[in-house]
């Protein structure tokens, strides 16, 4: 089972406590009925799918609640780390060299 | 379908010489949220300072709270004391918007008590129940169910179970109980 850390109650928890709730960053558009179709296709369902640290949301569902995000590789299933929701993504380059 | 209608008669529930299962009798619960900045003038209108660390709790009178969230507390009182605890609440809200909902018929509490109770917690629960101090309280997992669990001794707990979920909780609280026993 993964364990992951939730920066809000600050413990690292078992997986189970907590639900995947897909990449993060996705700013909702500010007005919607400017955009085309395509771009409103590309805001709703194209994602970047990738092989490597991937940023996503996950929820501590069965605990306190919190949506977060979180930075996990998704070749090796490894959090390189998770913080708040509404935080900026953290440095890339600075979380790998950390993990190694 | 099979209609589950347990009673939820207060009283022992499994027994076994290692730990005790017992449902508590009904109380007050509440669930409030409110922002930070409100918190002193709400824990003047409870009587109880609220405490910010989430597992975090306190207590004061019949009156018991635990921190669930930033935001988010769970709160148990006295059925007698509850109308005062509410009204306390409503008198501040111009002030201290928040949100208090009653929801002392969600759940049930059944306390688990005896020395194998933190083994007994592990057949359902996925976190570590050494990790969780005494005096300390969390909302969890219990064989797939939500619950909120306080630790109230070394030996001592109580399971807040909503009680759609209780019927299951509950029968795997009783297997277990026996089980433990006869190892
Ligand atoms: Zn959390």
């Amino acid at each position: 089972m993964l364990l992951v850390h939730c920066p809000y109650c600050e413990e690292t928890l078992p997986e189970l406590e907590f639900t995947y709730a897909g990449e993060a960053h996705i700013a909702r558009p500010a007005d919607p009925s400017a955009m085309s179709d395509d771009e409103w296709r590309d805001y709703l369902f194209i994602r970047s799918n990738v092989r490597g640290p991937h940023f996503e949301r996950w929820r501590h569902l069965h605990g306190c609640g919190r949506f977060f995000n979180a930075v996990r590789d998704t070749v090796t299933d490894r959090f390189l780390t998770t913080y708040r929701a509404g935080e900026p993504r953290p440095d890339l380059s600075s979380l790998k060299e950390a993990a190694e | 379908m099979t209609a589950l209608t347990p009673a939820f008669i207060p009283g022992p529930l499994a027994k076994s010489s290692a730990l005790v299962v017992s449902l508590l009798a009904p109380t007050g619960r509440f669930s409030l949220r409110a922002h930070a900045a409100v918190l002193p003038a709400l824990s003047r209108a409870i009587g109880v300072d609220l405490p910010s660390r989430i597992g975090a709790r306190a207590s004061a009178g019949t009156i018991e709270v635990l921190c669930l969230s930033p935001d988010e507390w769970q709160i148990l009182v006295a059925e007698t004391d509850a109308l005062r605890l509410s009204k306390g609440c409503a008198s501040i809200y111009a002030e201290a918007p928040h949100s208090l909902t009653e929801i002392s018929d969600r759940e049930i509490t059944v306390r688990i008590e005896g020395p194998k109770a933190a083994d007994l917690l592990t057949l359902g629960c996925p976190r570590d129940i050494g990790r969780l101090g005494e005096g300390e309280g969390c909302r969890t997992l219990m064989d797939g169910a939500t619950v909120v669990l306080w630790r109230d001794g070394k030996d001592s707990f109580r399971l807040d179970i909503w009680r759609s979920f209780a019927p299951h909780v509950v029968a795997l609280l009783e297997t277990g109980c026996a089980e433990l026993a006869a190892e």
